[in-house]
């Protein structure tokens, strides 16, 4: 029954679904996370800033974005991200696609990390002559993504289906596999099947193993 | 209270430490610091007593700037607390602070709550920094506790944690604010142990307090407030025996008759 499945690189594309996954889950940490600091900072422009990303990234529709990487940054800016060949160009093009926008959750969920933090910590920490950038690095932040665990596992969970979106741009993913797949074979509900199986491989222990850890970390107060 | 003058202007002239001049401050329409001068010398332990919301706790608070002012000056040992940034933090190193709700990082060990300003602010070594932490936390009675978690300890014992994490930066002076009230009456005592043997060791200290008893013993001048204004100076003794303002009056024949 699933013989078809052979003639295809299954794995191979959830290899590079994986590869979006990890490279822009870590891009958008990173990502996430100054624009967290912006967003509680004491620069008023700064702040501006992190909460005007925020609330306009995260409202664009991921495939506008990931369109925007390929025909504005690329076809009409001539940006190529340092890469030559059509393959890379378009790998990496929906790698910073899916930072711009899950950073923007990612940015959400630590905050809400942060409001756990009561204020007085913040406080003791500056009276004892912390910097600010010392308090969010050593008081605040080690504490905030403790208690973000959780939500950071669904924006995680997120981002591993949104990968999909990269197959506008012609990314070799599971999703673009899936759609030659099906135009190949009559098999639709096979296919999608093995297709969602593969997803769900991937997220649900994420979701498990992210929710135990969360647990397992959490502050005690 | 003419004593207490003559002595303050003797040590005045050499030896002011925290200085307040006229310092305004509002929370909107709340004028809650109204024309505050202050002037504590090096070595003076001052009890800040006064009802709820008469603006203690924000003077205390101006301090070291936690809370901003509107307007007025407050110097440091001759310096003028700066507004922002690294000044104003090399500053706060100097001047310990002791919170009503304790205020230990919670996610880190009670050693670590006391290293951590000795090697990221002091630049200390860190075996150097677990040393003298750990000699603080044994002179205020927890040096057993050294590798728990704040959550672990009772109220008493975080707050004394939290006192020998300001003391390990090495302060001109200590402000406490309202040490006592989050804690179980129990707990009290061993608190205020530790800020009379600091008293006693000389330390410089401004102390928020409802514990009149603590005022009475450890206190060279009490500072009586209300609604905004330092209303009445004295000694203690003075103070509890003779107060002049018919505010000061009122307030102690509240607290002191049940």
């Amino acid at each position: 029954m699933f013989d078809f499945v052979k003639d295809y690189d299954l794995l191979g594309a959830f290899w590079t679904t994986v590869q979006l996954a990890v490279l822009s889950a870590v891009g958008s940490l990173i990502w996430g996370t100054a624009l967290a600091a912006m967003r509680v900072g004491p620069v008023p422009l700064m702040r501006g800033f992190g909460t005007a990303y925020v609330n306009t990234v995260r409202n664009i529709p991921l495939t506008v974005i990931i369109l925007f990487t390929s025909l504005g940054l690329n076809q009409t800016l001539g940006i190529s991200l340092g890469a030559n060949d059509v393959e890379t160009i378009n790998f990496r093009l929906a790698v910073l696609g899916l930072i711009l926008y899950t950073s923007s959750f990612v940015c959400e969920a630590l905050r809400s990390g942060i409001n756990t933090v009561p204020v007085g910590q913040a406080e003791a920490a500056r009276a004892i002559g912390l910097s600010f950038g010392q308090v969010l690095r050593h008081v605040v932040l080690p504490q905030a993504f403790r208690s973000s665990v959780v939500p950071m596992a669904n924006v995680l969970i997120a981002l591993i289906k949104n990968t999909t979106v990269a197959a506008a741009i012609g990314v070799a993913e599971a999703a673009l596999l899936m759609k030659e797949m099906i135009e190949n074979e009559a098999q639709l509900l096979l296919i999608s099947a093995v297709i969602a199986f593969g997803f769900v491989v991937l997220t649900l222990p994420t979701g498990l193993i992210l929710g135990w850890l969360g647990k397992k970390v959490a502050v005690k107060r | 209270m003419t004593e207490v003058s003559v002595a303050k202007e003797d040590k005045a002239a050499t030896d002011e430490l925290v200085v307040l001049k006229s310092v305004n401050k509002h929370f909107g329409a709340l004028h809650v610091l109204q024309d505050i001068d202050l002037t504590i010398t090096r070595g003076e332990v001052v009890v800040v007593i006064g009802p709820s919301g008469s603006g203690k706790s924000t003077l205390c608070r101006t301090i070291n700037r936690l809370e901003t002012v509107d307007s007025g000056s407050i110097a440091i040992d001759g310096k003028p607390l700066p507004a922002e940034g690294k000044e104003l933090a090399r500053l706060r190193a100097d001047v310990g602070m002791v919170f009503q709700s304790f205020n230990l990082f919670a996610h880190k060990t009670v050693l670590e709550n006391v290293t951590l300003g000795q090697v990221k602010v002091r630049k200390a070594d860190g075996k150097k920094a677990e040393e003298k932490a750990r000699a603080l936390l044994d002179r205020v009675g927890v040096g057993a506790q050294a590798d728990k978690y704040p959550a672990q300890l009772s109220g008493g014992q975080q707050q004394r944690v939290a006192i020998a994490r300001a003391l390990a930066m090495d302060p001109k002076v200590m402000l406490f604010d309202e040490p006592t009230s989050a804690l179980d009456p129990e707990m009290i005592n061993e608190v205020l142990e530790v800020m009379k043997q600091l008293a006693r060791d000389g330390m410089t200290m401004v102390v928020v307090t409802h514990e009149m008893g603590f005022a009475r013993s450890a206190a060279n001048r009490v500072v009586f407030m209300a609604d905004g204004r330092i209303v009445e100076e004295a000694t203690p003794d003075q103070f509890f025996s003779n107060p002049r303002s018919d505010r000061a009056k009122d307030f102690l024949s509240k607290i002191l008759h049940h």
